[in-house]
C-alpha cells in the first residue's frame, strides 16, 4: 500500500516535472510543402517563417524557448499530412500545429487536433468550413469568400454579363459560388461557367470559349502559381483584352511573386484581395523591405508569406502573453480575442465566434510602378470584412 | 451555323498549336525512345536544361529570342553526348527496368539541382515582339506565338523525315535499330552513331523546352509534370517511326482541345481516356511494328 502511494506520489511528481519542463520549451510544429510540383507555394511560407524567426526569434520571456519541429507534406494529399500530424502531436509533443499550405489537408488535421487538443494555426489553407470542423482551429489566411463576394457586389456595378472560370477544387468552387452570389444580388446576370482540372496546361480553349460567349467580365481563380501565369498568358494572347472583356478575381489571380511572370499580359487586372507588396503601409514596408534584404531584391512576398509572418506572430503573441505556459485552453481564449492592428495588410483580429480571421478587402489593379508590375490598391472595398460564408451558414 | 463554322476553324487552330507543342516535346523521345530503344524517362530533363538555357541567355544576358533557343539547342546537345558517353552508353543492351531506374533517378537528382540553381518558381518568358499580339488572316485573330509554333514545328517535321528517311545518316540509324551486330560487320561505327542520335534527340528536347516555355512553365518539376505527355504521344505513335508520334500528338492536341471547348466538364479525363482506347485498339501503336 505504502509502495503504491509512493510510486504514485512519484508519478505526479514525474509529471510535473515533465509539464514545467515542455513549459519552458514551446514546441511548434510546421506542416508544410516543401517537395513535389507545388513547392513554390511551401516556398513562400517556409520564408515568411524563417523572416519572422529572424526578426523576432529572440522576442520571448525569460526562460522560455521555442522550437519548430519542421515537417514535409509533399503536397495536396490528406493521408500524408494526417499522418505527418499526428507524429508531431503524438510523438513530438508539439504544443502547436501551424503551417499547411493546402485546405484538403488542413481539413484532414483539423478534427486531429482537436481530439488532441492542440491549436493549429492555418497560415495558408482557406478551406471556408474548416473552423467548424474543429474548436482548436484558427485561421491567419483568407477565405475565398472574403474576397470574391465584396467582388462580386464590386462588378455588379460596372458589369452586366460575367463569365466564370474556376479551378475545379473546393476553393475554386468557394470562389465561383462566393462570386456568383455577390454578383447576382447587385443585379447582374452569369451567362456561363467553367471548371478546369487543376492538371491542366493549355488554357486557350477555355479562353477561346469565355471570347465567343462575349461577357463583360471574366471571373477567374487559380491557385496562385504558374497555373494563374499561363491562363493571363491565354488570356491575352487570344485578345480577350481587345474585345472588351475584363478580367478580375480573387488575389491569388495575380499574385505578388508571380506578376513578373505575367508581364505586360496583366496590366488592367482587378483583383481583390487582402494583401499586396505594394501597399503604402508603413508595416507593410518595413516588412518588404526585410523580406528583399534577406531573400533578395528582386523578390516579392507575397500572400502566403505574409499569412506565415503573421501566423508567427499570433503563436509568439500568445506565447509571450501566457508566460510560456501554453496550456491549449487558454491559448485558444487568447485566440479568440486575438488584435493585431500592425499586420503588413492592415489590420487583422480573429473573430471569436469561428476563430476565422476577420481583416480589410482591397481593390488592387495591376499597373506599373518605378518598372515593375505591382498590385496598387485602389480603394478598401471592405472593413474589418468577417467570412461571409459562416455569416450566411451559421453552425448549428 | 457560321458561328458553328467560326468556332470548329478555333477548335482546330488550338487544337494544333496545342498538339504541335506535345509533338515538339515528345519528339526527341520518340528519337530516343522509338529509334535507339532507350527508355529515357529523363527525356524531361533535357527539354526544362533547354528551357533554362534559354531563359537564362534571354533574362540575364539579353540574347536575342532564336539565338537564345540555338544556344540551348547546342549547349543540351553537347552536355547529352558527355552523359551518354557516361552513364547511358553502359546501358544500351541492358533490360527496360534498368533504364528505367537509372533515367527515373536521373530526374530526381535534375530536379533537385534545378531548384538549387533557380529556386521553385517558375521562370519569366519575355517573347520578342514579334510574336506577341495577334496575327490577322481572312480577318480573324490568330495570336503570334502559336502560329510561329505551328511554322516552326512544321518544318522540323519536314526536316527530321527527311533526314531519317532520305539520308545516308538515317538509313545507318535505321540499320542499327534493326540490327546492331550485323550493322557493325558491314563497318557502321555503330557507338559514334547513337552518341550523334542520342545528342540529337537531346537536343531536340531543349528546343521542345525552349520553344514551348510560353505555354508549359519551366520550373523544377518540369521533367515529372510532362513526362505523361511524352510517353502518351510515343506510345500511340508506336516506336520505331516518326511520323506515328507526330499524327499522335495531333491527334491529342485537337481532340483535347475540342473536348475542354465543347464539352468542358469532362476537362483533362478526355487524354487518358482516348489513351486507353487507341492502345486498346492498336497496342503497338498507330504506327508500330507489332
Amino acid at each position: 500500500m505504502r509502495i503504491k502511494l509512493m510510486a504514485c506520489i512519484g508519478a505526479v511528481a514525474l509529471v510535473a516535472a515533465a509539464g514545467l519542463a515542455t513549459a519552458q520549451t514551446v514546441k511548434i510544429g510546421v506542416l508544410s510543402t516543401y517537395s513535389g510540383p507545388t513547392a513554390a507555394q511551401g516556398d513562400q511560407l517556409d520564408k515568411g517563417i524563417k523572416l519572422f524567426m529572424k526578426l523576432n526569434g529572440s522576442k520571448l520571456p525569460p526562460g522560455v524557448k521555442v522550437e519548430l519541429v519542421v515537417r514535409d507534406d509533399g503536397g495536396a494529399n490528406p493521408d500524408n499530412a494526417k499522418r505527418i500530424a499526428q507524429e508531431l502531436i503524438v510523438r513530438d509533443k508539439v504544443n502547436f500545429l501551424t503551417g499547411v499550405v493546402w485546405t484538403p489537408n488542413a481539413a484532414a488535421i483539423a478534427p486531429l487536433a482537436g481530439e488532441a487538443k492542440v491549436p493549429f494555426i492555418s497560415m495558408n489553407a482557406a478551406g471556408v468550413a474548416i473552423p467548424y470542423s474543429s474548436p482548436y482551429f484558427a485561421r491567419v489566411s483568407f477565405t475565398l469568400w472574403q474576397s470574391s463576394y465584396p467582388l462580386g457586389q464590386w462588378a455588379a456595378k460596372k458589369f452586366k454579363r460575367a463569365y466564370t472560370v474556376v479551378s475545379d477544387f473546393a476553393p475554386g468552387h468557394e470562389a465561383e459560388e462566393a462570386f456568383t452570389k455577390g454578383f447576382k444580388e447587385g443585379g447582374g446576370e452569369i451567362i456561363g461557367g467553367v471548371r478546369i482540372p487543376l492538371a491542366n496546361t493549355d488554357f486557350a480553349a477555355y479562353m477561346q470559349r469565355v471570347k465567343d460567349a462575349k461577357p463583360d467580365v471574366l471571373f477567374a481563380f487559380n491557385p496562385a502559381g504558374k497555373q494563374a501565369t499561363a491562363q493571363m498568358k491565354a488570356y491575352s494572347d487570344l485578345g480577350l483584352d481587345k474585345a472588351g472583356i475584363k478580367y478580375i478575381g480573387p488575389g491569388d489571380l495575380t499574385t505578388d511573386e508571380e506578376l513578373p511572370s505575367m508581364g505586360d499580359a496583366a496590366l488592367g487586372v482587378m483583383t481583390v484581395h487582402h494583401y499586396s507588396a505594394a501597399a503604402e503601409r508603413p508595416a507593410n514596408k518595413a516588412f518588404v523591405s526585410a523580406y528583399k534584404k534577406e531573400f533578395g531584391q528582386n523578390l516579392n512576398p507575397g500572400f502566403m508569406a505574409v499569412g506565415a509572418y503573421d501566423g508567427m506572430q499570433l503563436i509568439f503573441d500568445a506565447v509571450n502573453s501566457l508566460k510560456g505556459n501554453v496550456d491549449p485552453e487558454r491559448i485558444m481564449a487568447f485566440i479568440k480575442s486575438y488584435k493585431n492592428p500592425n499586420s503588413p495588410r492592415g489590420p487583422i483580429a480573429i473573430d471569436p465566434d469561428t476563430r476565422d480571421i476577420v481583416q480589410n478587402e482591397y481593390l488592387r489593379e495591376v499597373r506599373k510602378v518605378g518598372g515593375q508590375l505591382a498590385n496598387v490598391e485602389v480603394e478598401t472595398v471592405g472593413n474589418m470584412v468577417k467570412d461571409p460564408w459562416k455569416q450566411f451558414n451559421p453552425k448549428k | 451555323m457560321q458561328s458553328f463554322v467560326s468556332s470548329l476553324v478555333s477548335v482546330a487552330f488550338h487544337g494544333l498549336a496545342y498538339g504541335m507543342i506535345l509533338y515538339v516535346i515528345s519528339v526527341g523521345l520518340s528519337v530516343t525512345m522509338g529509334l535507339m530503344g532507350f527508355v529515357n524517362l529523363a527525356h524531361g530533363v533535357f527539354a526544362m536544361a533547354g528551357g533554362y538555357v534559354m531563359l537564362t541567355a534571354m533574362n540575364r544576358y539579353d540574347v536575342p529570342f532564336l539565338l537564345a533557343l540555338s544556344i540551348a539547342f547546342v549547349s543540351v546537345a553537347a552536355a547529352s553526348i558527355l552523359l551518354e558517353r557516361l552513364l547511358y552508353a553502359r546501358l544500351y543492351t541492358a533490360g527496360d527496368l534498368e533504364q528505367v531506374l537509372l533515367t527515373i533517378g536521373l530526374i530526381f537528382m535534375a530536379v533537385a539541382v534545378a531548384r538549387l540553381i533557380y529556386g521553385t518558381l517558375q521562370q519569366p518568358v519575355h517573347l520578342p515582339a514579334y510574336l506577341k499580339g495577334q496575327f490577322s488572316l481572312l480577318g480573324r485573330d490568330f495570336p503570334a506565338y502559336r502560329v510561329f509554333l505551328i511554322a516552326f514545328s512544321a518544318v522540323l517535321v519536314a526536316a527530321l523525315w527527311f533526314g531519317v528517311e532520305r539520308t545516308r545518316w538515317g538509313a545507318k540509324v535505321r540499320a542499327t535499330v534493326d540490327n546492331r551486330p550485323m550493322a557493325q560487320a558491314i563497318g557502321i561505327n555503330t557507338s559514334r552513331l547513337f552518341t550523334i542520335t542520342f545528342a540529337l534527340g537531346s537536343g531536340l528536347a531543349a528546343l521542345g523546352g525552349g520553344l514551348g516555355a510560353d505555354i508549359t512553365a519551366i520550373q523544377p518539376t518540369y521533367p515529372f509534370e510532362h513526362l505523361v505527355y511524352f510517353l502518351i504521344v510515343v506510345a500511340i505513335g508506336g516506336l520505331g517511326s516518326l511520323r506515328g508520334p507526330f499524327v499522335a500528338a495531333l491527334l491529342i492536341g485537337v481532340s483535347d482541345t475540342a473536348c475542354k471547348y465543347w464539352v468542358p466538364q469532362f476537362g483533362a479525363f478526355f487524354i487518358y481516356a482516348a489513351t486507353i482506347a487507341l492502345l486498346l485498339w492498336r497496342p503497338a501503336g498507330l504506327f508500330g511494328k507489332a
